[in-house]
């Protein structure tokens, strides 16, 4: 049961983030089986345009503003969006299961007394309750939970929700300016490794591990990502021969995923491997021994070389 | 300085996870079990706190007997001292830091760690609630800690690289593997280990916000195609992904 449902909307450099909008597309899809309200709120920054938010579906939107708002802070926005839930009433917040969403969620879980379901990858709707799937024991397992108490708050795995094609609308928005942020815990700087997609929000990854040889050999995996508009994940053996950042680790003690399709070149499937990627939607396989583990997952296989097989895929791809 | 850590047990990374006969829980059966990967970096970071500012260690573990097994891993690392806080069953992220909450408030610790996240429930919240409900400073899937004084600076991972937090005692730390390289328990620690206090108490958790219906397998993939041996196949790869799969 729920009445009034509020999505946070997390912004970065003033952009709004995708992961974000397919937490407002889940946010209109949760609205429409419990026959509630929606509404999104965005904390901070200077956004330039708030419709993208009405075109997956809710517009309306509060900004809640004060320059101690521009960069993150877990104690301010936790306060300033526990304040603002409990003004609307809301009882059912969404987050994305994004590093800022984890971070916050729980704080205000407790804050507004809510119980929290955390990286749900998918809801059936009963009798006006929302039943969530949360994996467990890195997706060897799934659990279907739900939820008693009175307030309910889930974070959505990024492509869980697909964004498809956004609506023509315009977004109602209010601003609402606060003072006295606590700003016990903030963000004094933010290193970027690059400006490169992170693997975790990546809708196609092109994965390599031992396979490849060398950290110099992953320049083909670059460009047949790029060409995709996708990023570079990475086994742990890769990672831990130096090749590629840890930032790049899919896998049980490295970043889950679940792209729309993952690629993996020279990767033999360990389970802690399997693990952090089972649950993406389409698999292929370039691996030159044909009893690897990771052909019993793939969708579509290639048992061969992969220093023959890569080269050949981004000429075909560039042809168009 | 009072330093608190939390530590779940866990199966092992390379268990078969196969769900019992109640459908609410893994069976047991020759599973392993060990100290949290990620709990491991947040006992050394304690334990390295500890040496560089004095102080005590106690590690806290919630859940049945067995806990106690990952609690003494952690003292023959060199935390002084543990508490088993006992509880068998299914309880909720909620219960589990309402439980360690009540615990952490009578050890009066002004440092607290845990694991960025449990590789049994995955759910990387526990930390942070516990955090909030002290009313403690927190940093989440930090992989870089300095203390100096009273002032706090860490480094968490996020999307595509890093932020730089600042706050202050009191607070919570969740570790991420990067955060430093955790020691090998020394024979001479295990032994010791046998002789520190394992303090036991009832949980006082509360109850559960949520319920947990069903515990399932996921729905095996239908077996996949191999398309060849060779470069020759990749044109029908890429006409699949575009025309069956449409990822591409
Ligand atoms: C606690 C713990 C946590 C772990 N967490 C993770 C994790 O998060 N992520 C992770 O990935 N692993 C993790 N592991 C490690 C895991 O068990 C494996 O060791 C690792 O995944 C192996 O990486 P790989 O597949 O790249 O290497 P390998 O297993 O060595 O496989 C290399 C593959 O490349 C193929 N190959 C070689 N040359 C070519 C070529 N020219 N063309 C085509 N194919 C070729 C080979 O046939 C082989 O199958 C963890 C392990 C433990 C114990
Ligand atoms: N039963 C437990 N006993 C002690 N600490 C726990 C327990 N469960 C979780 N934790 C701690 O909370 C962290 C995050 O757990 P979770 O939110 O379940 O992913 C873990 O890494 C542990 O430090």
């Amino acid at each position: 049961m729920a009445n009034k449902i509020l999505v946070f909307v997390e912004q970065r450099n003033n952009e709004i983030k995708k992961s974000s909008l397919e937490t407002v597309k889940a946010g209109a899809e949760f609205a429409k089986e419990l026959n509630a309200e929606v509404e999104a709120v965005v904390v901070g920054g200077d956004i330039a345009d708030f419709n993208s938010i009405a075109k997956y579906g809710v517009p309306k939107v509060t900004h809640i503003k004060n320059q101690d708002l521009n960069v993150y802070t877990s104690s301010g926005y936790a306060q300033v969006l526990s304040d603002f839930a409990n003004e609307t009433g809301a009882d059912l917040l969404l987050f994305a299961n994004s590093a800022m969403g984890r971070d916050l969620s729980p704080r205000v879980a407790v804050k507004v007394d809510a119980g929290i379901v955390a990286d749900c990858v998918g809801f059936t709707f009963e009798n006006g309750e929302v039943i969530a799937t949360h994996p467990v024991y890195a997706g060897k397992a799934l659990t279907d939970v739900k939820i008693n108490s009175p307030k309910k708050i889930f974070t959505i795995r990024p492509n869980t929700f697909n964004l498809g094609d956004a609506a023509d609308a315009t977004a109602e928005v209010s601003v609402k300016e606060v003072d006295n942020v606590n700003t016990s815990v903030k963000v004094v700087d933010i290193t970027r490794a690059s400006d490169k997609l992170d693997v975790a929000e990546a809708s196609i990854i092109v994965s390599g591990g031992r396979g490849m040889g060398g950290p110099e050999n992953y320049a083909m995996l670059e460009e047949l990502a790029g060409l995709l508009g996708g990023a570079v994940g990475a086994s742990r053996a890769a990672v831990d021969a130096g090749w590629r950042p840890h930032s790049d680790q899919v896998g049980q003690t490295g970043k889950t995923v679940s792209p729309n399709l993952y690629i993996a070149c020279g990767i033999s499937g360990a389970i802690q491997h399997m693990a952090g990627m089972r649950t993406s939607k389409y698999i292929v396989a370039i691996n030159k021994d044909p009893e690897a583990p990771i052909f019993t997952i793939a969708d579509y296989g290639i048992t061969g070389d992969l220093f023959e097989v890569v080269p050949a895929l981004i000429e075909e791809i560039k042809k168009g | 300085m009072k330093i608190a850590v939390c530590v779940s047990h866990v199966p092992d990374t390379a268990a078969k996870i196969n769900v019992g006969a109640d459908e609410k829980s893994i069976d047991k059966n020759g599973v392993s079990f060990i100290i949290n990967p990620y709990d491991e970096y947040a006992v050394e970071e304690a334990l390295k706190t500890k040496e560089a500012l004095g102080g005590e260690v106690v590690v806290i573990s919630l859940g049945g007997d067995e806990v106690k097994e990952t609690i003494r891993k952690a003292l023959a690392m060199g935390a002084d001292s543990g508490v088993h806080l006992k509880k068998e069953g299914y309880f909720d992220s909620y219960a589990t830091a309402k439980a360690l909450a009540e615990e952490l408030k009578a050890q009066n610790a002004e440092m607290v760690f845990f694991g960025k996240q449990s590789i049994d429930f995955d759910s990387g919240v526990v930390g942070q609630m516990v955090a909030e409900m002290l009313g403690y400073n927190s940093v989440s899937v930090v992989v870089d800690l300095k203390i100096e004084g009273n002032n706090i600076r860490a480094e968490r991972e996020i999307e595509g690289g890093k932020e730089v937090v600042e706050t202050t005692l009191p607070a919570v730390i969740t570790a991420q593997k990067g955060l430093n390289e955790p020691r090998y328990a020394s024979l001479r620690g295990i032994m010791q280990a046998k002789k520190k206090t394992i303090e036991e108490k009832e949980a006082q958790t509360g109850d559960s916000r949520v319920e947990l219906l069903k515990m399932r397998k996921p729905a095996p993939k239908a077996p996949g195609k191999i398309l060849g041996s060779d470069a020759s196949v990749v044109p029908e790869l890429v006409r699949l992904l575009k025309e069956e799969a449409k990822v591409i």
